[in-house]
């Protein structure tokens, strides 16, 4: 496969920083550069505030209040820049969009403003320790976090026949356990059942926070055993709940549901059966090495077609765009608040993908026609028109420009326009809008 | 000491004397002076044709009969476009004057980027456009005594490249967002018709985006931000009016640049006051001209010599400069241009001498390294 196609369809496009396809891979069999050169925060720093806060909230200190909440703004801070930083600077790109995507698979949002380091946390904690090892264990440890168990009130669930449940009358929620089965492993055109998902959510029973982070609270979980997809789980503590994670990650309906969305996500969005199915025969049979799935991802022959068959969501467009125009990460870092707000985020919203908030736990959208919108391509083109000159002095040539953006994937059509554009500001623009830049 | 080495530290000495700011501003008045020059780039080059028309040139109606405003008669020979009407109070006041058949040194590839960046740069062809990081206004003001920062503005949202260089000026944009000219709109749409799915998305996108509906009040808030500054301490600004790409439909195209430059001189002069105006010359140029035949869709296309239009109260109005070559097809540029019987830098050189003092020497060897200047014209007052 020649080396733009892996850059822009596994990677966060031009220029190209590797030479081919096995270096690709080597980068993402060795360890996780990115992570050390631009941490992003952690649970810890994070805990005691939420903790801090909650007990401060039946005060009325508005000042302790509002410092606690300010301190958790830096914290979210770090954590946007850390993702902006390595999305932008490093060389293993491939790793950076499998992170993006597992992200997104277990998508969770802040839900207030002293939340809002979460998702930047669980990335860091669960996720890109786990982007080339095995599904299993990130399924557990984005399961057992508590980003997690916040974002799907795992935290106000109560088994009925608990101790705490029986003396606060407290009850089960479901959401964690539903979310599980329908997103994070089975599909929700899998075989399971209402009664599969009540079942889970007495299994999950016990998983909640405390001022540490994750703990498990015996006192809150539901005594007996609970049958789910058949197979029955007892016992006191995490092992049964273990157990079921570990059964589920490699149920051959998680393995089938897994394959297809990575290959919609990274190929097209009507896949070729034969790439599905590809995945999800190394997915089953290597026992869920996510690894070894990213390779057979790259090596399938429908992922080589160089025909760019998805559209680039905001934010992939957006990180493309600026390594196009050579905007690093010290740059992106030294913006101030209101000039990342109006060049970045606000943008981003406005092309559909509010940043790090989707609107439910199943992510963002996949589909070419969820984000070619009129709405969508109308703030695409206005921050192609309008960003490049705010970043970028003096602006590049646009000829320059487009092969340093698209290398040979320019249309004639675009070749013409941007030579016929009149200035190098529309000449830029247009490189950015076309749909040349905007597919992958 | 080494004799040699000592006439020739004293030769070098001798020849930037004048460009070098700290010597300067001890040997002459340590003031920009008073007077002010304002440089408007009109991207997307201006058709002169169309604007300052040698309607007493009888080959012109034969290679325009479609594309050829209605304009009133300024001299007899030549006749301004409609579109500038506005301005004719300025031509009958003596603060109106044009340059046609002019033009950068550049010729044949007829690139608009290249064309700009020659006219920003200053340079002649033998640089590459690339190796002149520099513009001429930056350099004219390592060579203006007692220049400061506040002396030259770079106004709009884009760095102009005009005044990009070693010497510090100072920089302001509006602060609103920002919109996608109607050129770029039609190279989008253009683009967008081989993909079906951006093409059925851009119709009402393009109704969506910050399309330029309020041009004509983008250009009277650069241009009135520039009139308050010339007010205090500015005696350079520069900023840049586009849309003048009008490769079709022309007649309907070129209105909208017309009224921004229009709007752009009238808010300066207003802006200015009178007293400051009387000592204000304001360049229009454009990177080049276009075709002298108009094309198969009303427009013209790419061409050479082109106009600039003048004005100011430091102006000598009243007078459409530049000597006429003639559209007879024998006297066309590559048989199909405006024949340039001027380099725009020479008239650029001028200006400076009379607003700034600038000698000849400097101006030739700093501001437009390989200029070959003509004897004085009479631009300005």
């Amino acid at each position: 496969m020649d080396i733009e196609t892996i850059a822009i369809r596994f990677g966060y496009g031009l220029p190209v920083t590797v030479q081919d396809k096995t270096e690709v891979l080597a980068l993402l069999s060795g360890p996780d550069h990115a992570v050390e050169r631009w941490p992003g925060p952690r649970l810890a720093d994070l805990a005691p505030l939420i903790r801090d806060y909650r007990a401060l909230r039946k005060t009325n200190d508005e000042a302790a209040q509002k410092d606690l909440l300010q301190q958790g703004d830096q914290l979210a801070l770090r954590g946007v820049q850390a993702i902006f930083c390595r999305a932008l600077g490093s060389t293993d790109g491939f790793r950076e969009r499998l992170v993006a995507f597992w992200a997104d698979h277990f998508t969770v949002a802040p839900r207030n403003r002293l939340e809002r380091a979460l998702p930047a946390i669980l990335i860091d904690e669960a996720i890109r320790p786990h982007v080339t090892g095995r599904f299993a264990d990130m399924l557990r440890a984005v399961t057992l976090h508590p980003a997690m168990l916040i974002y799907l009130n795992q935290e106000a669930s109560f088994g009925p026949g608990s101790p705490r449940g029986k003396r606060q009358k407290k009850g089960l929620n479901e959401n964690l356990a539903r979310e599980l089965l329908e997103l994070h492993t089975l599909g929700v055109g899998a075989a399971y059942s209402q009664t599969d998902v009540r079942e889970l959510a007495e299994l999950l029973t016990g998983l909640t926070i405390g001022p540490e982070g994750f703990v498990f609270d015996p006192r809150r979980a539901e005594p007996g055993a609970e049958t789910v997809l058949g197979a029955t789980y007892q016992g006191k503590g995490l092992e049964p709940v273990h157990q079921v994670l570990d059964d589920l990650a490699r149920h051959s309906d998680t393995a089938r549901h897994i394959a297809r969305k990575l290959a919609v996500h990274f190929v097209s969005d009507t896949p070729e059966a034969g790439l599905v199915a590809a995945l999800e025969s190394v997915f089953r049979d290597t026992g869920g090495d996510l690894r070894a799935v990213a390779e057979a991802l790259v090596a399938h022959p429908a992922a080589e077609r160089p025909v760019a068959q998805k559209a680039r969501q905001p934010f992939d467009f957006m990180i493309a765009a600026l390594r196009a125009l050579g905007v690093g990460p010290d740059a992106v870092r030294s913006l101030e608040f209101r000039q990342a707000r109006r060049l970045l985020f606000d943008p981003l919203a406005a092309m559909g993908q509010p940043f790090q908030q989707a609107s439910g736990p199943d992510g963002w959208p996949e589909g070419e026609a969820d984000w070619i919108t009129p709405q969508g391509l109308a703030a695409r083109i206005d921050w192609a028109m309008a960003a490049p000159e705010r970043l970028v002095r003096p602006l590049p040539d646009p000829r320059a420009f487009l092969s340093a953006a698209l290398g040979s994937r320019a249309g004639d059509r675009l070749v013409w326009a941007v030579g016929a554009a009149e200035s190098a500001r529309d000449g830029v623009g247009l490189v950015l809008a076309s749909p040349e830049f905007n597919r992958r | 000491m080494d004799r040699r080495f000592f006439l020739k530290g004293l030769g070098t000495l001798g020849c930037t004397a004048a460009a070098h700011p700290l010597i300067t501003s001890l040997t002459l008045a340590a003031t920009p002076g008073e007077n002010r020059l304002v440089v408007i780039i009109l991207r997307g080059a201006m058709d002169g044709l169309d604007v300052v028309q040698p309607r007493g040139d009888r080959a012109l109606l034969a290679a325009r009969p479609g594309v050829l405003a209605p304009a009133s008669d300024l001299d007899g020979f030549f006749a301004l476009h409609e579109g500038l009407s506005d301005l004719m109070p300025l031509w009958q006041a003596g603060e109106l004057a044009f340059v046609h058949a002019t033009s950068t040194p550049y010729r044949d590839k007829r690139s608009h980027f290249d064309g700009q960046d020659l006219l920003e740069a200053g340079t002649g062809t033998d640089l590459a456009p690339a190796q002149s990081r520099d513009g001429w206004l930056n350099r004219l003001l390592t060579v203006m005594p007692g220049a400061r920062a506040e002396t030259a503005w770079s106004v709009g949202r884009e760095t102009l490249p005009i005044l990009a260089g070693t010497a510090p000026v100072e920089a302001w944009a509006p602060d609103q967002d920002l919109q996608v000219t109607p050129a770029a709109q039609a190279l989008l749409a253009h683009v967008y018709e081989a993909d079906p799915a951006f093409h059925a998305a851009s119709a009402t996108a393009f109704d969506l985006a910050g399309l330029e509906e309020g041009a004509g009040r983008d250009a009277e808030l650069l241009a009135g931000f520039v009139g308050d500054r010339l007010r205090e301490d500015a005696r350079i600004a520069a900023f840049s009016l586009s849309g003048w790409d009008t490769h079709k439909a022309q007649g309907r195209a070129i209105r909208r640049p017309l009224d921004q430059l229009q709007r752009a001189v009238l808010t300066l002069r207003r802006q200015a006051g009178p007293e400051v105006w009387a000592k204000t010359a304001v360049l229009a140029m454009t990177e080049f001209g276009r075709t002298v035949r108009e094309n198969g869709s009303g427009g013209t296309d790419h061409g050479t010599g082109g106009a600039m239009l003048v004005a100011g109260g430091a102006v000598r109005g009243g007078q459409v400069l530049g000597r006429w070559p003639g559209l007879a097809e024998a006297d066309l540029y590559d048989r199909r241009d405006l024949m340039p019987t001027s380099d725009v830098r020479d008239w650029a050189a001028q200006a400076l001498a009379s607003l700034f003092g600038i000698d000849r020497t400097t101006l030739e060897g700093t501001v437009f390294p390989g200029l070959r200047m003509e004897a004085p014209k009479g631009l300005i007052l």
